[in-house]
């Protein structure tokens, strides 16, 4: 094989935002992203780590062209995009895809899961509806859903449920680049595990590239191949998955990593021994 | 140790188009003074109607039986809501998942917490406020005094549990439910909010129950684990033995979704172990 080819690449991206302080105050500038460079291979998961307020999700949408960058280069497949100077087109949009945190207020709840599906190839192809219709059904099955869910409203499922319709709809377009933000935090573990399980098996099937954006070590670990961790709008760390969780070089990753629950046997019996030789226990 | 809670079969059932829906079906649970209790299971398994039967925070709809509710002494089944609210929200309360939906955004957190402390406690407002900035020192929020006159959105979501936590504690009760403290919240806050706590529930002696969906948080602050799974309870252990020989298929279903648990492979999800081990339980 030739040199690995990057899908998305962004160079020094930034994103400044302006809050203006009434009529006569000064305005003040929020750097939401401080100059982040990042690149992701065909086939892989780039996990973008951070806590709330880190400039996680502003990447996420200017990776998915919903925001411009205020400066900075990104390369979708080897060519530049600037959406700020540049029309949308179809083919760029069916590119990249997102798939939201909440999948209760990310899909509309008076439109037919079928509809919903539909309605980006309306939008974006010339596919006329009896295809539409053959590959939105496909698509159903394909994340573990029913053809007979076609003609239901989101209110009728569970959040699990909820998060795969929205992974369909986001697949539709066959995209090369899957955006994740946060896709499993508002699930229950149990549900939690048969939706990453779904997403490492439609990346093996479609060569997805996934952009997924987590707090939650755990699951990163589970699902990325590189891993970038920010920390108020830039990037303090990045690497390999192994090289970042065997040997975490920055105090903010390592500050990270302390606060991810441990489960070992070991770690609760050291836990409910200070916990009995605390004084306060009388 | 006196048990302080003791609930005996307890049922809650729901009125639906396909007759009696039991949400609760016969759970014997009993918390002690100075323990922590986590309730665990997934959403639908009845984790947080059997505690909100216990407050009396149900709709009318439900029907609620039970063989014994007694806290404390005395006997919760025969009461009035009159005479239960002298115990509820004094003696008992409870802090829920969403922090932002639980506080009133038309007024003051500070307004908020003195007003408990009014209603409840009888203080006047001068006292009432010496005691909210108490209140709020105590459970970490800096600048307490500046910080009484925010409103709830002028707060991140890990401030405002704080918040909640304090308003909670101000009566000094003797056992504090929280529901799904932490599952709004980033990991780093989500470990800050978990040590308050236990910290909280060892200074001031009480009781704590904590349910969850997450083995993690059970991992980190349990003493004693009650299992549930569609209304009914699965097992019952200290927390050491639950993590180190799980008696049921389903609390090793539960721990074997935890990502940690899979690097690479597949996660298993709960269904996956309920077919499979059907029958072998009860």
């Amino acid at each position: 094989m030739a040199a690995p080819e990057l899908v998305i690449e962004g160079r020094d991206i930034t994103r400044d935002y302006t809050l203006r302080a009434g009529l006569f105050g000064t305005s003040r500038t929020i750097h939401a992203v401080k100059g982040v460079s990042f690149a992701v291979e065909r086939g892989k998961t780039l996990a973008i780590v951070g806590e709330s307020g880190c400039g996680k999700s502003t990447l996420a949408r200017i990776i998915t062209l919903i925001d411009p960058a205020t400066s900075g280069t990104l390369l979708i497949e080897g060519k530049p995009v600037d959406i700020a100077h540049q029309r949308m087109t179809k083919a760029l949009r069916a590119t990249v895809q997102i798939v939201f945190q909440n999948p209760y207020g990310s899909l509309n709840p008076r439109q037919k899961v079928g509809d919903m599906l539909m309605e980006s190839l309306i939008l974006n192809t010339d596919a006329p509806a009896p295809e539409r219709r053959e590959r939105a059904m496909a698509m159903l099955t394909k994340v573990g859903l029913l053809p007979e869910h076609f003609n239901r409203y989101p209110h009728m499922f569970s959040g699990g449920q909820r998060q795969r319709i929205a992974i369909a709809r986001a697949l539709m377009l066959n995209p090369r680049l899957l955006v994740l933000d946060e896709p499993v935090s508002a699930l229950d573990l149990s549900v939690q595990a048969q939706v990453l399980n779904l997403l490492r098996d439609l990346q093996d099937e479609f060569n997805l590239t996934y952009v997924f954006i987590s707090h939650d070590l755990s699951v990163v670990r589970y699902l990325a191949d590189e891993v970038m961790v920010m920390l108020s709008g830039e990037v303090v760390e990045s690497g390999s998955r192994d090289a970042l969780f065997s040997d975490p070089q920055h105090a903010y990753t390592r500050k990270l990593f302390a606060a991810t629950p441990v489960t070992d046997v070991g770690a609760i019996r050291a836990r409910l021994a200070r916990r009995a030789a605390a004084p306060a226990a009388q | 140790m006196a048990t302080l809670l003791e609930i005996r079969n307890l049922t809650v059932a729901f009125d639906t188009a396909a007759g009696p829906f039991k949400a609760v079906d016969g759970i014997d649970i009993s918390v002690s003074a100075r323990e922590v209790l986590a309730i665990v299971g997934e959403s639908g398994s009845g984790k947080s109607v059997a505690m909100l039967a216990v407050m009396g925070l149900l709709p009318d709809t439900a029907k609620v039986t039970a063989d014994v509710m007694r806290f404390d002494g005395r006997d919760l089944l025969p009461m009035t809501d009159r005479e239960k609210r002298a115990i509820i929200g004094r003696e008992i309360t409870i802090i829920f998942q969403e922090p932002m939906a639980s506080l009133n955004p038309c007024f003051t957190v500070g307004f908020q917490i003195e007003e408990v402390l009014r209603r409840i406690l009888g203080m006047s407002a001068r006292e009432a406020r010496a005691r909210a900035v108490e209140l709020f020192a105590a459970v970490g929020i800096p600048e307490p005094e500046e910080r009484l006159r925010s409103y709830p959105h002028q707060m991140s979501g890990g401030q405002c549990q704080r918040v909640m936590i304090a308003i909670a504690i101000a009566c000094n009760p003797k056992l504090l439910i929280a529901d799904e403290p932490t599952t709004a919240l980033d990991v780093t806050i989500q470990k800050q909010i978990l040590d308050l706590l236990v910290d909280l529930q060892e200074k001031h002696g009480m009781a704590l129950i904590i349910i969850t969906h997450d083995m993690g948080v059970v991992a980190e602050t349990a003493d004693r684990v009650v299992v549930q799974y569609q209304g009914r309870k699965m097992e019952e252990a200290d927390v050491l033995s639950l993590f180190e020989t799980p008696k049921t298929a389903y609390t090793r279903a539960l721990l074997s979704a935890l990502p940690e648990h899979a690097i690479g492979g597949r996660l298993s999800t709960v269904s996956d172990f309920m077919e499979t081990h059907q029958g072998e339980e009860r």
